[in-house]
Order: structure tokens, then C-alpha cells, then sequence
């Protein structure tokens, strides 16, 4: 196996052609969300879209332009599960100094909407999801891409550029959406667009090595 | 003795930007082991890149600094090189402000009441400090610097323990703590090291858990009961195939070491520190005027 080059915008084809255990370099810009971004984009663009069925659909007037710069921002990208600690230079410029993964799991119950809603192509984070994103991954063509936890010096070192923030003043640094554009990002498919998630296998796999060597 | 505040900043300073050696080294060879090509190579590689660079730039290797626990021996009051542990409380103290201050270390101690973060990395029972006297007339502290997805996968079990048929033996022993690294999964962030207490009352077994954690890899133990337990415990936590991050391969755990304290005839507990692979401890010795670090 070779290390696989993503450039976002990533294509349909190309995820696609992704196994779990393929080791990934991604550029490109892509945008950090969590516990509260996640809620937000549920809350705000996911559900009233859904429910008013019609075009375009009831966002409050403030968040018209949030919801406009996120989708196109996010189609064909990712979003990256992690608060970064960061740094304001004299001139004003934000930069990244630590930046490892956080665990996934708590956004599972927003993850499948906002991959089918805003045309995700992958999400990135630590510690695997669950059948619903895995689904999701299957149905709209997208992919778990795990980063190394702990990694934060070096993930902070791939962030060439911080474009821009969204929601900083209302969720705070760690949670707010960072617009960023990254270089050779680091990471490996744990869970892929057919049906495969390593996160799985390897707790099944050393499930029944445990049994061996416990002898029960 | 002078005032130590700025030798505690530069022990967290080296806690939290580089790896011991032996640590760097056990994660280099298990990089060598794995499958070329593989996400268990990607990992390691990726985490001993990401040593280099936070030693280059002196940042922290990872944003979780967790809990600051020092581990101090001291020298015997009334003796020659004695200093109050008071004092020395309070210079550590100042030195984990200063640290925080210059971004070794993350604000890390949060108020359960309130949900306030104090800023500083201090609070009640926050860093956390065990002081012991010795026969030496020098000081020699030690820094582990342990992160919350470790300490949440950290675990302990009274034996005997049902559900895996273990007993109130080494064997048993040896089963929970099995047990305990297939739970844990990846979410301890793997590669780890195992710092296990058999005995001692609930309390004192995470204490001497942790204690463990300070021995170089290579220490072997001088029980030969709990060094051939050490030796097995490694081989079979790596036969789980659990790997690098949970992603499935060869090193699990780069190391196990086991201490087995006094208990009570009613109980038995194991206690286990899973530390992550980024097993940040540093040492300081002073004497005199004269502080090395190790």
C-alpha cells in the first residue's frame, strides 16, 4: 500500500475508491466543527430545510450568509472534529498551535444529516463512529479519516493557512467553525463507502484473541 | 536550597515537549515492526514525526497536558539539604502558572460545581503532589504529565472478578488486566504503557499504579514472580492485535510494570494506569545548588 494524495475538492470517484487501511495525505481547505457547530448546523439549516420544503428555506436572516459560505465551503470536503489552540499574530492573523483530533463518537447523531445535507466527501476525527455515519458514508459517498491523537504539533505544522472563523464570538475558540487550508495532512480510512470499518474488525478480532487467551 | 520556581518550569517544559528517550526509541522499533504500507506504520511514523517537531519548536507533543503529578523524595528534615514540602508545594505552584503562561502546559483544571476552568492549572487537589521523605541528601522529583483520554480508559477491578473467571492469583491478575486493554481499544490512545498495582487500598493502588509509569522500559523487576507476569503481560497484550490508534497490528503496548503493594485480607484489587504513547515524564535532581534533570 502507497500513500494517497486528496485534494479537496474530493470527487465522488475518488472516495470512492478508498478501503479502510489506506493511508492518506490531504490538502486543500476544510473546516473544523464539534460538539456545538455540530448542533448548530442541525438546529439551524438541517431541520428547517427539511420541514418547510421550500427554497430557500427558513434561516433566520442573521445566519443566511453562515449557511451560504459553510455550503459552499463544505461540498466536496471535510469537516474536522477538533478545538484548536490558537494564536492571534500583531496584524491580526489567526494561526494554528495545537490541533489534535477529538474523539468522534459524540456527533454521531448529527453526522449523517450534515454529510447528506452539505455534500460531505469525509469527516475526520478520532476514535471511530458508529452504523449511521457508516450508512451515510455508503449512501452520499464519504469516508471516516482518522487522525493520529496526541499528533497536535505536527497537525498544527500541516495547517498552512487560516482563511477565516465562523461563530467564534458565540461558541468560543475551541468550538467555533475555523476555515483552514491544510498540507499533507496525516491520515488513515477507518471506515469506508462499502460498508467496511476497521473500528469493528479490530475490537471483533481482538475480542476473540481475548477469549483465547482467557480461556473462557 | 534556593527557590526552585524556575527549575520546576524547565522540568514541565521538558515533560511536555519531548519524549524520554526509551519511550522514542520503543515507539521507533514498533514503527519498524509493523507492516510496510500500513495505517499502524502511518500512525507511528506520524507520532515520531510529530515528536521531532514539538521538540524543535518547543511546543507541547500533545494538547492534552492533563494533570501535572509530581512525585517528590526529599531529604529527611533536620538533615543536611532538607527543604519544607510547604514551600516546595508552593514553588511548584508558581512554576505550573509560569508554564501555563508560556503554553507548555494547556489550562487543564476545571471546577465540577461551576464548570469554570481556573486558567492556571491550579485547583483543589490540582496538580496533584505525593512528598516522601528519604535517607538521601538530595531532592529528586519526577513530572508525569497524563492526559484524559488515558486516565478514562484507566481501570480498577476487585478480584475475584466473575465474568472472566479471575481469581485472587497472579493468573487473575493477569486476566483483568488483558480485559482492560481490549476495552480500552484504541481510545487511549495507543501504543501504551501499563502501570499496574496489585494490592493496596483503592486509593493507594492508582497511586502506585502511576508510580509504576516512572520505570524505564527496560527495568526489569526484581520479583521474579511479577517479572515473568511483565513479560507475559506484554506478549499477549500485543497478541490482541489491537495496534497503533485502535487501527489493528502488532504493538498494542510497548511496555508493562507491576508492583505488588500490601492489602487488606478482604480485598484485592488490581489498579491500571494505561498511559498513552506520548508517556511524558521528566526528572529533576538537586544538590545543593547544582539541579540536573534526567
Amino acid at each position: 500500500m502507497s500513500v494517497k494524495e486528496l485534494t479537496v475538492p474530493i470527487s465522488e470517484d475518488a472516495v470512492r475508491s478508498l478501503h479502510v487501511g489506506d493511508t492518506v495525505r490531504l490538502s486543500g481547505v476544510i473546516v473544523t466543527g464539534r460538539d456545538a457547530a455540530h448542533k448548530y448546523m442541525i438546529e439551524t439549516f438541517v431541520h428547517p430545510s427539511k420541514s418547510a420544503r421550500q427554497d430557500p428555506p427558513a434561516i433566520p436572516d442573521g445566519e443566511r450568509e453562515v449557511y451560504r459560505e459553510l455550503k459552499r465551503r463544505l461540498r466536496g470536503s471535510v469537516i474536522y472534529h477538533c478545538g484548536p489552540v490558537v494564536r492571534q499574530r500583531e496584524e491580526g492573523r489567526w494561526e494554528f498551535v495545537a490541533a489534535g483530533p477529538t474523539t468522534s463518537i459524540r456527533e454521531e447523531v448529527y453526522e449523517p444529516d450534515i454529510i447528506e445535507h452539505f455534500g460531505l466527501r469525509g469527516v475526520v476525527g478520532k476514535g471511530g463512529m458508529g452504523p449511521d455515519t457508516l450508512r451515510a458514508c455508503r449512501d452520499h459517498g464519504a469516508a471516516y479519516f482518522h487522525a493520529v491523537g496526541g499528533a497536535a504539533s505536527l497537525i498544527a505544522d500541516a495547517v498552512q493557512e487560516v482563511i477565516t472563523v465562523y461563530k467564534k464570538d458565540a461558541f468560543g475558540v475551541p468550538e467555533a467553525f475555523w476555515v483552514i487550508r491544510v498540507e499533507d495532512f496525516p491520515l488513515v480510512v477507518t471506515m469506508d463507502t462499502h460498508g467496511e470499518s476497521i473500528h469493528d474488525q479490530v475490537e471483533m478480532a481482538s475480542q476473540a484473541a481475548l477469549d483465547r487467551l482467557v480461556g473462557s | 536550597m534556593d527557590n526552585l520556581t524556575e527549575s520546576f518550569v524547565e522540568l514541565i517544559r521538558r515533560a511536555a515537549t519531548d519524549l524520554p528517550s526509551d519511550v522514542e526509541a520503543a515507539l521507533r522499533d514498533a514503527r519498524d515492526r509493523e507492516v510496510s504500507g500500513s495505517g499502524a506504520e502511518g500512525a507511528l511514523n506520524t507520532i515520531l514525526e510529530n515528536v521531532a517537531i514539538a521538540r524543535q519548536n518547543g511546543t507541547p507533543i500533545c494538547q492534552d497536558t492533563g494533570v501535572p503529578i509530581f512525585y517528590l523524595n526529599v531529604p529527611r528534615a533536620a538533615q543536611e539539604g532538607c527543604i519544607s514540602t510547604q514551600d516546595l508545594r508552593g514553588q511548584i505552584e508558581a512554576a505550573v502558572v509560569k508554564a501555563t503562561e508560556q503554553a507548555y502546559l494547556r489550562p487543564n483544571a476545571v471546577d465540577p460545581v461551576t464548570g469554570r476552568n481556573s486558567g492556571n492549572n491550579l485547583g483543589k487537589g490540582f496538580p496533584s503532589f505525593h512528598f516522601q521523605e528519604w535517607d538521601e541528601d538530595y531532592l529528586r522529583a519526577e513530572l508525569l504529565l497524563k492526559g484524559g483520554g488515558s486516565e478514562n480508559v484507566s481501570t480498577q477491578v476487585k478480584l475475584p472478578h466473575a465474568p472472566l473467571d479471575a481469581g485472587r492469583d497472579l493468573d487473575g491478575v493477569r486476566k483483568v488486566v488483558l480485559d482492560a486493554v481490549y476495552q480500552a481499544q484504541g481510545k487511549g490512545c495507543a501504543p501504551g504503557v501499563l502501570g499496574v498495582a496489585i494490592g493496596s487500598d483503592r486509593g493507594g493502588g492508582y497511586v502506585h499504579a502511576k508510580e509504576q509509569l516512572f520505570r524505564p522500559l527496560d527495568d526489569t523487576n526484581p520479583e521474579p514472580e511479577l517479572m515473568k507476569l511483565e513479560e507475559r503481560l506484554l506478549r499477549e497484550c500485543n497478541e490482541l492485535g489491537i495496534g497503533p490508534m485502535g487501527f489493528g497490528g502488532k504493538t498494542t503496548v510497548f511496555g508493562v510494570k507491576v508492583g505488588a503493594y500490601h492489602r487488606l485480607p478482604a480485598s484485592y484489587f488490581v489498579s491500571i494506569a494505561y498511559m498513552c504513547w506520548a508517556c511524558r515524564r521528566a526528572a529533576m535532581t538537586v544538590h545543593g545548588e547544582e539541579v540536573t534533570f534526567k
